[in-house]
């Protein structure tokens, strides 16, 4: 058993502190999420050319090789500076489920230029009734002559608005919330029929409700087996729900490390409000628990791609479980020590708190997540 | 002993709620029931139909021009209001100065101030906290120093409050100010009733997490203030503080609204689809629903002890910091369950549908827009009034003994 990072990750984990030193100023951060796209293209390009578009897929694919690894040191990072660059959407669960199920051709005319920068990705998958089940889903793809014709609505989808191709999850066959008879659909951002309404989120991204008016896609448009894509999707958010857990371990660490430095300097009663031991404890709690994020992120970056499904599944569960607590005790225990400044748009500690409590309704709760662990653990 | 209700409070029940649906704005009473904010209008208007019914200083003795009302119909007053859907009574005049001016006032200045915060003709807000005194509020640097020349006696103000409730809509700001710099910190404390209108008050936004302008920063810049607006003997400005917190203290915990927060938590449920049915058919999300309608219960009760203990001649004593404690928590959680009852259709932000007069529909169902917002900007429950921490400090002192 080894769990440090060799060389080559530590160097990775160098040049993202470094990216989000220089590029995410707090106030730079405000500029960016201002922006009309709510990203910035200069951001994008230098990810790319640093490797980090590509660094978790085969050579075979384009790619460098890496893993889940080199993806949570990322996100780690990009938790700490709340970086607004699409590479969730794009990366690892658009490219994630393209280098997964896509066929030869589809993966050489998207995974390439996706590392390259010069592609982006949305994954729709939610609709107003789906809740947390993957397999709620009631948007229609019929038979079109050769191709398929997708009709109904798709809701918060993330970064739909700079997407090049938007990764439909569909039904086509079988009844409300089966897992067999959804397909995936690789479609034009553009294309005919899709109508979208844009707005940003709590925490600054930019999400919209898709509409699909009979928008005819080619045969060539399936991404991986008709009827047959639960098992890639529910894989697909599996990783994508590490990939969050490393955020929010960062988020953690930078609004640990803020309280820590206001209850040292802010001074009520004649000394600093860290000399009283109810804050300090609660700050220990604090300390504690980004610690115990940290782990149980490590834990399901180590076995999400393990050979057993079910290893898989209860690790992404039980991170996202572990995050979610975390996460809102940290982020909650921030606000309060900040006293009325906690509250506010000004200083970051709202903003860190406000990404950690969207994370934990991303993908399933806590409380959901709990259900489905407890749930393949009593299977077992 | 008897919890049921007498005849006649039943009438008074009956009274307050055809009042209310009578004289409450429907548009108002919508804003409160989707989550909106409100704007002055709302609040004044209502405030002004409660004011010429003689109902808005509701907790006054007849003396003062209060209606006199005994803890029974107070407690009816308040819960009927808040099922009818009306904003709560902006509380800095009626509840907070008003008490503090008819019980420490002179005749001249009860005979001056009271009749505009009954009628609610003029808005007050509060300068209490300073940027380096919170928590700590006794440190607080607004200095106030007297002068007496051509034009009069009075106090030249110079220092900045902060978290000023309001203070963008008030006429006149109650303040705390130091008019004896050498004093014990409580010691040399004054009570002054600032007119918003004079040269050197400026009033600054702040800006809260969820987009909202309710506080803002008040600097007092060379404030001319006559001594006639002193409400008590110069440093004695803590005692009427005291007072007023203890006051604030016993309203704060906010148990109508969180009963109607409880309420709508559960038709937010039923509306909520998860899997073919609705949230309301998952035991695991109803139990976490029924166990905060168990700590409204409580916390309900134990604010009927506390009144009934004043209703017998008794003060509100520092006990009251537990039911602000738990009143706080109490809206906290209900704003989380709400926010996670709506799922991922709270990630959207929508401030159109929370600030605005607008037609178009919200992304997602009509209780998703303000779910996230609340849950973040109501975090302020545990902080205002004296944060959560003081107050623990208060009971394990002052009724504890440690």
């Amino acid at each position: 058993m080894d769990l440090s990072l060799s060389d080559e990750q530590k160097q990775l984990q160098d040049a993202a502190e470094r990216f989000v030193r220089d590029k995410y100023t707090f106030e730079n951060r405000r500029k960016i999420a201002a922006t009309e796209k709510g990203w910035l293209a200069e951001n994008w390009t230098q990810m790319a050319e640093l490797g980090w578009l590509g660094m978790a897929f085969s050579e075979e694919d384009g790619g460098y090789g890496g893993g889940p690894i080199e993806t949570m040191i990322v996100m780690e990072q990009f938790g700490k500076g709340l970086v607004l660059e699409p590479f969730l959407p794009t990366v690892v669960l658009g490219g994630g489920m393209i280098a997964k199920a896509g066929s030869k051709a589809q993966k050489e005319a998207l995974l390439p230029p996706m590392i390259e920068g010069k592609k982006q990705f949305a994954f729709a998958w939610l609709e107003r009734q789906s809740r947390y089940n993957l397999a709620d889903v009631s948007l229609k793809a019929t038979k079109e002559g050769s191709g398929w014709s997708l009709a109904g609505h798709k809701g918060v989808v993330y970064n739909a608005v700079s997407a090049d191709n938007i990764i439909v999850l569909a039904r086509t066959s079988g009844g409300a919330r089966e897992e067999k008879g959804l397909t995936l659909f690789v479609v034009d951002g553009k294309a005919k029929g899709i109508t979208r309404r844009d707005y940003p989120t709590q925490d600054a991204l930019r999400a919209s409700e898709l509409t699909f008016d009979k928008v005819s896609v080619g045969a060539d448009a399936v991404l991986g087996k008709v009827d047959d894509a639960f098992g890639v999707v529910e894989d697909a958010v599996d990783h994508a729900i590490v990939a969050l857990c490393a955020e929010a371990t960062g988020c953690m660490d930078a609004i640990n490390a803020a309280t820590l430095e206001y209850i040292k300097t802010r001074k009520q009663f004649g000394v600093p409000i860290g000399k009283f031991q109810v804050l300090q404890h609660r700050m220990v709690d604090c300390f504690t628990n980004a610690q115990e994020a940290r782990s149980m992120t490590l834990m399901a970056s180590l076995k999400i791609d393990d050979k057993d499904p079910v290893v898989r599944r209860k690790a992404a569960s039980g991170a996202k479980v572990q995050i979610g607590k975390s996460g809102k005790f940290c982020g909650q225990s921030a606000v309060q020590m900040h006293g009325g400044m906690g509250v506010t748009d000004e200083l970051s500690v709202s903003h860190y708190f406000k990404r950690l409590t969207m994370i934990d309704l991303m993908f399933g709760n806590q409380q959901h997540h709990l259900t489905r662990y407890s749930n393949l653990a009593m299977a077992a | 002993m008897d919890l049921a209700l007498k005849p006649e409070h039943k009438a008074f029940a009956d009274e307050v709620r055809a009042f209310a649906r009578a004289n409450l704005s429907p548009a108002t009473k919508a804003k409160t029931f989707s989550g909106k904010h409100y704007d002055k209008d709302d609040h004044i208007q209502w405030q002004k139909a409660l004011g010429q019914q003689g109902w808005l200083a509701y907790t006054w003795p007849k003396k003062y021009g209060g209606p006199g009302w005994d803890v029974t119909q107070r407690f009816l007053f308040e819960n009927v209001l808040a099922e009818e859907g009306a904003p709560r009574i902006i509380p800095f005049g009626p509840k907070m100065v008003g008490p503090v001016i008819y019980t420490f006032g002179t005749d001249e200045q009860k005979e001056r101030f009271l009749p505009g915060i009954r009628s609610s003709e003029v808005s007050w807000c509060q300068g209490y906290s300073e940027p380096g005194a919170g928590s700590d509020l006794a440190s607080l640097r607004t200095r106030a120093v007297r002068v007496e020349d051509a034009l009069g006696d009075h106090y030249i103000v110079n220092g900045q409050k902060t978290w000023t409730s309001f203070a963008h809509w008030g006429d006149w700001i109650f303040c705390l100010v130091r008019t004896n710099p050498d004093a014990k910190a409580q010691e040399g404390i004054s009570f002054l009733l600032i007119d918003m209108r004079t040269p050197g008050v400026t009033v600054r936004p702040i800006i809260m997490l969820d987009g909202a302008h309710h506080v803002n920063d008040v600097f007092l810049d060379n404030v001319k203030v006559p001594v006639a607006n002193r409400i008590g003997k110069e440093g004695e400005g803590w005692t009427c503080a005291k007072f007023l917190l203890a006051n604030e203290r016993l309203g704060i915990a906010e148990v109508p609204a969180s009963k109607r927060g409880v309420r709508s938590l559960r038709d937010i449920a039923r509306a909520e689809p998860q899997g073919g049915a609705t949230l309301a058919d998952d035991p695991a999300f109803t139990a976490q629903i029924a166990d905060l309608d168990l700590q409204v219960q409580a916390l309900e009760m134990s604010e009927l002890r506390a009144l009934s203990t004043m209703a017998l001649g008794g003060a509100p004593g520092p006990e009251v910091s537990t039911l602000k404690i738990r009143g706080s928590e109490i809206q906290q959680r209900i704003a989380e369950l709400t926010m996670e009852a709506v799922g991922e259709y709270a990630a959207p932000y929508q401030p159109g549908m929370l600030f605005q007069d607008t037609n178009e529909t919200p992304v997602g169902p009509d209780h998703a827009p303000p779910a996230a917002p609340r849950y973040f900007n109501f975090r302020k429950t545990s902080i205002y009034g004296g944060s959560n921490e003081i107050q623990k400090n208060i009971v394990s002192k002052m009724v504890l003994g440690l």
